[in-house]
């Protein structure tokens, strides 16, 4: 079974939702797919080794093979290469690794080059498998990091801690999956961005239900959204300042929560039964 | 001499747009006989690299030089390889605008004036800044 912890509000606990579901029911592989900021590792006793770089196969040309007729440049849906008097102009960051141009080269002057854009780190904490991707800083595309990232799931039960919002890395993330998490706070600000992360989920087709975390805060706004959309909240993590202390001391709170940890499992479970049908 | 303004609508009375490779119209400028031919840019909704199609579009018309409000580095580097003089920080109508350049009022940049940016993507809106992911 593969649950992805998502939100369209960033700042909403995922990252707290996916770690102290790992460790509450143990045995899964964790990956953090928020490769841009991954911080799950923060949370975890894990030694982390890379395992390896993320590279994308960009075009490479032969300048003087190229005759500068602009095929490429046409062809490109991303913009990435221009031919303007007589000159070509690559944007390599624009180029999302397609593999279109030297397909449609008719002079067979693009060949393959690669460009690392990030890496993929591995740890292991108690029966916990952890993976995490990194992109480089600078670099525009997470969307590959995270596809590598998931040829790196072995079968087994597995937890993904999502980007926020609601675009190609999130989708990227939730695709394949068969239960999303969406962890929201409950304030009009988590109200209108989980609407979004919800349509995105309905679209994909995954099933869902909703984590309110810092419970207590804010407005009924959240629960209002949720009874109207007939929409599951599997669970309710209180504005606890223990909860804030232990986080911010970096201790996932089911290490020293007992209640919480069997809440967290007794959610998992109830998931499972939702997949398997 | 032939001239691409980024412009808000078509014709000579139309605003400038401010916005280089999301404009949503190529007005081509012919300053001897000020006739403005304009044509959408086929790259205003692109989800990346638009001021490269856009500045490719302006080598396309055969235009010696560009007038818009802001240009970022993409659509300059493209602009400067073909050549066209990039005149930015222009106001009101493609006329107006056009009549400035002419009185020498309009300065060519030398160096983009807006930031990059690459794809759709998380956290910076549309113009704030550095935009990221996308793919």
């Amino acid at each position: 079974m593969r649950i992805v912890v998502a939100s369209g509000k960033g700042g909403t606990g995922k990252t707290t939702v996916a770690v102290n579901m790992a460790l509450s029911v143990g045995n899964v592989q964790l990956i953090d797919c928020d490769v841009e900021e991954p911080n799950c590792h923060l949370f975890l006793d894990a030694e982390l080794e890379k395992v390896r770089d993320v590279n994308l196969r960009v075009p490479r040309f032969d300048m003087d093979v190229c005759t500068r007729c602009g095929i490429c440049s046409e062809a490109c849906h991303f913009n990435a290469i221009a031919v303007v008097k007589g000159e070509l102009l690559f944007f390599p960051e624009l180029c999302h690794a397609c593999g279109l141009c030297p397909l449609v080269c008719p002079e067979g002057a693009i060949g393959e080059g690669e460009r690392k854009i990030g890496r993929i780190d591995r740890g292991e904490t108690g029966s916990i498998e952890f993976y995490r991707g990194v992109l480089d800083v600078g670099e525009p595309m997470a969307t590959p990091v995270i596809r590598e990232l998931k040829a790196h799931l072995s079968g087994r039960d597995a937890i993904l801690d999502a980007p926020p919002g609601a675009s190609c890395p999130v989708i990227e993330s939730l695709q394949g999956s068969d239960y999303c998490i969406l962890v929201t706070e409950p304030t009009p600000f988590g109200a209108y961005d989980l609407s979004i992360a919800v349509d995105l989920a309905r679209r994909l087709g995954i099933p869902f239900g909703v984590v309110i975390n810092r419970d207590g805060i804010g407005d009924a706004c959240v629960d209002e959204y949720c009874e109207r959309e007939g929409i599951d909240i599997i669970m309710r993590i209180p504005n606890d300042a223990r909860i804030a202390r232990l986080y911010s001391e970096g201790i996932p709170f089911v290490n020293e929560l007992r209640e919480r940890k069997e809440d967290f499992a007794r959610v998992f479970d109830r998931i499972r039964k939702e997949v398997v049908g | 001499m032939k001239i691409v303004v980024s412009s808000e609508a078509e014709g000579l009375d139309a605003p400038v747009d401010p916005r280089f490779g999301r404009c949503a119209f190529l007005t081509l400028v012919d300053t001897g006989s000020m006739t403005a031919n304009s044509a959408p840019n086929a790259s205003a909704m692109a989800t990346g690299g638009a001021g490269i199609a856009a500045a490719q579009a302006v080598a396309r018309k055969g235009a010696e030089a560009v007038i818009t409000g802001s240009v970022g580095p993409n659509a300059f580097q493209t602009l400067s390889a073909a050549g066209i003089k990039v005149f930015t920080g222009a106001r009101g109508t493609v006329r107006e605008a056009v009549e400035m350049y002419l009185r020498g009022e309009l300065e060519e940049a030398s160096t983009p004036n807006a930031a990059g940016h690459a794809g759709m993507g998380r956290g910076l809106g549309r113009g704030s800044g550095r935009r990221k992911g996308g793919n």
